[in-house]
């Protein structure tokens, strides 16, 4: 079945969003150890609206959310932060490198918590990994084509 | 503020994770357990309370899965397969295959070759389900 679009409208992907359920830990995760620097870390009273982006990329950036009020009551966020920690919440992230066993050994190296080794794919090389709290992360070195 | 839960549920996905990297190798339930914090005992029943099935057949559909892959992806010979995905015993490997997969790994071959997809999303949605197994089982 094809879908037939609508005449464009929107022009980019600007913010994606994860949850997390410790706002300083995942900057020490996301920044400290996957290399992404702080866009914006703003104080919106009982929400604390935190985006990082990747070095030179403005334009896309990742919401680290924290499940909690004003969204959710606690006992929803306890629920979320269950689903988070047995790998079920949905948060993925996919990126791109020049060198997968490089980046692999360097993140081994910090300790990252590494769900799959490297496996050379038709598409390129990837490995996975967690971040502290559950969410998926797969890093590939895509091949060209 | 983290719940009980939360943490255990964080361990057991850290010995599930230890599964889906290592599981050619020799994989037992005291040293999965040891990963998660547990004792044996505790370590099957919570998690089977949160995954929905038993470590042993969750590994069982993770060797299963990868000898799916590479039945349909490469030549090697089903028995040579069945070492590589970890079972010590083409009977074994034989009987499993077929009680998950619902017909033997070489009628499973036929099918032929595979599309490229992202392992981690080819691992989550090609692996046979616990959940609506294969008739019988």
């Amino acid at each position: 079945m094809t879908v037939p679009s609508v005449l464009p409208m929107l022009t980019a992907i600007t913010i994606t969003q994860i949850y997390v359920p410790d706002q300083d830990q995942a900057l020490d995760f996301y920044v400290g150890k996957l290399g992404f620097e702080v866009q914006s870390d703003m104080d919106f009273g009982p929400m604390r609206w935190l985006t990082v982006n990747l070095p030179g990329q403005p334009d896309r950036a990742v919401l680290l959310e924290k499940p909690g009020a004003p969204s959710m009551s606690e006992e929803t966020a306890a629920q979320v932060r269950e689903a988070i920690a047995k790998g079920v919440a949905g948060g993925h992230l996919f990126f791109a490198c020049d060198d997968a066993y490089k980046t692999h050994a360097e993140l081994k190296a910090k300790g990252v918590e590494i769900t799959e080794e490297p496996v050379d794919q038709p598409y390129g090389i990837d490995f996975g990994l967690r971040d502290p709290f559950g969410n998926h992360i797969r890093i590939a070195q895509m091949k060209q084509g | 503020m983290t719940t009980g839960t939360e943490d255990a549920n964080r361990r057991l996905l850290r010995a599930r994770d230890a599964m889906d990297r290592a599981y050619a190798e020799d994989l037992d339930v005291p040293g999965l357990a040891r990963i998660a914090h547990v004792s044996p005992a505790h370590f099957i029943r919570t998690f089977r309370a949160t995954f929905g099935e038993t470590p042993n057949r969750y590994l069982q559909r993770r060797r299963v899965e990868r000898a799916m892959f590479l039945l349909r992806s490469t030549d090697r010979s089903v028995t040579d397969i069945c070492m590589d995905v970890g079972f010590s015993s083409l009977g074994t490997f034989s009987r499993v295959f077929r009680d998950i997969v619902g017909e033997p790994p070489s009628v499973y071959r036929q099918r032929g070759p595979l599309p490229p997809v992202p392992t981690c999303f080819a691992m989550r949605w090609a692996r046979p389900s616990s959940f609506g197994e294969a008739p019988g089982e």
